[in-house]
């Protein structure tokens, strides 16, 4: 199951690489995102500064939408949907492949935007440990919604509009969490952070599970 | 499997030769709705005259005969949800997927008059019509997640996948219910605000503590009537379709023997 | 007829959204036949191969292919299956090599089982390391050929195998049938180049509105000339 999940996102990986959607066109809209919020915000009254966090998360979903769009769109061309039920492939390995495809990109993503937001929102960035694991949790928990519902859009002809309004809600908890421990780490609030990012963690584990065991209804049943 | 005895609406075992119903409502229903409807004035005489305002909340405590029942049973409404879910992924027939559907809207429904009341009681208590209350922030949360449900159930495809997307849907959203109601605790745990939730049980007493019960009693029953109904229309609809392709089938070997 | 026919049915309905594009169709396919389906634009053609494949489940009537009960459990004959449809099944971003590699490992075939499938689709290999998106359709095509022969299915499915093919890519598509047929595989194909599938072909199963129209065993070739003008 590993060694096909790699497979899948080893080819996901490659496919993102040749096409550079998400170099190309999502890592802009995300600096898009940060001079918006600026523009919205007035940067004189360190309004900013004190949001950096929720933002930076903000813009951290909207970009996941688009990378979950993209990851499910390749693989509605020319059929190939249709060939990935033909195969051999556990729709567990499929999904779990679909999903460390889609953490590799927002990862890369994140880290350019923490810089991004560091430098424009004068945020200087700290409490590395929380921020990491924060990151990496609520990385995992997004994309492994976003991979289940990914594939929902897929079969849905033509309601692809329908996955923000999916995602988004779902993804409530998992923005919650992650700008307070973001906040902690940038101490612009007290507290301890370790909470939030346990609660990522325990929303990262669900979601992974019961995508895992529900990608196999999803891929059969179309 | 089936919900009264007059009407089997389970699609897998329903005679296709029976009579076709040609309404949704049978004694049980009308005996539901009776009751209903008996409850509701008698909720509303006892919530608005014979009860006394409350010590704390004063008059505002009428809002809550109506609040608490009606997020309850959108509760009990989104488990029904989704332990049809579950079972149509298992079972695959179309009674479940049906049942899914129908106590989600009905859900959605008790939702959006909760946050409606909840914003009431907001006006009169805090001067504002929304503050970020947990309960009710919660509460929007949730009604948007199943307005996603909703959306996705209209989508047209085909019955099967229509089933298998919104039980996946159905599943995945009940599960994030605690965890929305946790993580926005916690992030409106500094703001503590009073709160038209978790008022109820402590201090009531007399016509108080019936009244809300009664409340609750009157938006179950109010729930399963309308569940019915609904169900019974969701199935009535599939059966039409169904009539429909019967004639699309022979219309479609016909084509087979023109040519 | 062998005893377990690879495809057997009866009254089979398929809905295509909500549509019957198969509206009853009774079929019995013996183990190494190669039976060629015919049929106007519309007649249900495309529709009964997805079915066959476990792509489409069976909503009314008996079906089963390969001792697989479609109408319950349609994804337990999908590996079993090749199928060659409209599309090509192939990543347009990724290079023939990698589509090949991708595909014969995902359907439990080695490197190898692919490559050796490129080579007898006569894929030359300057091509292999060209991305998918800049072939030309017949290459597409071959290449689209290959990954189902790599995973040597037990029943082929091909909806218009010789479509975009030049005179030798068609003979080559023959070849490969009629050798599948020879080592116990079964074929299904559609086609509207009668004059050379006829050739091939054992049997050919006339469709029409969704239902099987005619079914003719034996007919292969012998009386070509009547059915060309059809």
């Amino acid at each position: 199951m590993i060694r096909d999940a790699a497979l899948v996102a080893s080819k996901d990986l490659r496919l993102e690489w040749r096409g550079r959607v998400g170099l190309g066109q999502v890592l802009p809209f995300a600096l898009l995102c940060v001079l918006l919020f600026a523009f919205a915000l007035d940067p004189d009254r360190g309004v900013l500064q004190r949001a950096t966090s929720g933002l930076f998360w903000m813009i951290v979903l909207f970009a996941a939408v688009l990378v979950v769009q993209r990851s499910f769109s390749v693989e509605g061309e020319d059929g190939v949907l249709d060939a990935l039920r033909l195969s051999g492939l556990a729709p567990a390995s499929v999904y779990l492949g679909k999903v460390a495809a889609i953490v590799v990109q927002l990862l890369a993503l994140e880290a350019l935007l923490l810089v991004a937001v560091a430098v424009l929102y004068d945020t200087t960035l700290r409490g590395w440990g929380l921020l990491l694991g924060t990151v990496l949790l609520a990385t995992l928990g997004i994309a492994g919604a976003g991979a289940t519902y990914g594939v929902v859009g897929l079969r849905l002809q033509g309601a692809e509009t329908l996955l923000p309004l999916l995602l988004l809600p779902l993804l409530a908890p998992v923005l919650i969490g992650a700008t307070r421990a973001g906040d902690v780490a940038l101490g612009r609030s007290a507290g301890p952070g370790w909470p939030w990012a346990a609660m990522l963690g325990i929303f990262a584990v669900v979601y992974v599970s019961l995508g895992a065991i529900l990608f196999r209804p999803l891929m059969e049943d179309l | 499997m089936t919900i009264d005895g007059s009407v089997s609406p389970s699609g897998a075992v329903a005679p296709a030769r029976s009579p076709a119903p040609t309404s949704t409502s049978s004694r049980a229903t009308r005996i539901l709705g009776t009751v209903a409807l008996v409850g509701t004035a008698a909720l509303v005489v006892f919530g608005l005259w014979i009860t006394p305002p409350d010590a704390q909340l004063g008059e505002t405590i009428r809002i809550l005969y109506m609040h608490v029942p009606t997020v309850s049973a959108a509760y009990v409404a989104f488990i029904i949800t989704a332990v049809a879910s579950v079972a149509y992924l298992w079972k695959r027939t179309e009674f479940w997927d049906l049942l899914a559907a129908s106590s989600a809207e009905i859900g959605v429904l008790f939702f959006a008059l909760t946050i409606f009341n909840g914003m009431l009681w907001g006006r009169i208590t805090w001067g504002v019509f929304w503050r970020w209350e947990p309960r009710l922030t919660t509460t929007t949360v949730l009604f948007l997640t199943y307005l996603g449900y909703l959306a996705v159930r209209r989508v047209p495809t085909s019955t099967r996948t229509r089933g298998t997307v919104s039980a996946v849907i159905g599943i995945l959203a009940v599960v994030n219910i605690p965890i929305t109601h946790k993580a926005v605790d916690w992030w409106r745990g500094l703001h503590q605000e009073k709160t038209i939730f978790g008022t109820v049980d402590p201090e009531m007493q007399g016509t108080q503590l019936f009244t809300a019960y009664l409340g609750l009693t009157v938006f179950l029953v109010l729930f399963a009537w309308l569940l019915i109904h609904r169900f019974r229309l969701a199935w009535l609809t599939e059966r039409a379709e169904e009539q429909g392709l019967d004639a699309a089938i022979a219309e479609r070997r016909a084509e087979g023997s023109l040519s | 007829m062998a005893p377990a026919p690879v495809v057997h049915l009866r009254g089979a309905v398929a809905l295509v959204d909500r549509f019957p594009a198969l509206a009853g169709v009774d079929l019995d396919v013996g183990a190494g036949e190669v039976v060629l389906v015919r049929g106007a634009n519309g007649a249900g053609k495309t529709t009964l191969l997805r079915t066959c494949a476990g792509l489409l489940p069976v909503t009314a009537g008996d079906a089963t292919v390969l001792g697989v009960d479609l109408a319950r459990t349609p994804a337990a004959v999908r590996r079993r299956v090749g199928l060659l449809g409209h599309a090509t099944f192939l990543y347009a971003d990724l290079t023939v090599s990698e589509n090949v590699r991708f595909w014969a490992r995902a359907s439990g075939a080695t490197q190898e089982d692919g490559r050796a499938a490129l080579d007898r689709l006569g894929v030359p290999s300057r091509l292999h390391h060209l991305a998918v998106r800049s072939l030309s359709t017949g290459q597409r095509r071959r290449v689209s050929f290959a990954t189902m022969v790599a995973r040597r299915p037990e029943l082929w499915l091909l909806d218009e195998p010789h479509a975009g093919l030049d005179a030798e890519g068609r003979d080559l598509v023959d070849g490969l049938v009629a050798e599948a047929a020879g080592s116990g595989a079964t074929v299904l194909f559609a086609s509207h180049e009668l004059d050379r599938a006829e050739r091939v072909a054992h049997r050919i199963v006339t469709l029409a509105g969704g239902v099987v129209q005619s079914d003719e065993r034996d007919a292969g070739g012998r009386d070509a000339g009547l059915r060309s003008d059809w």
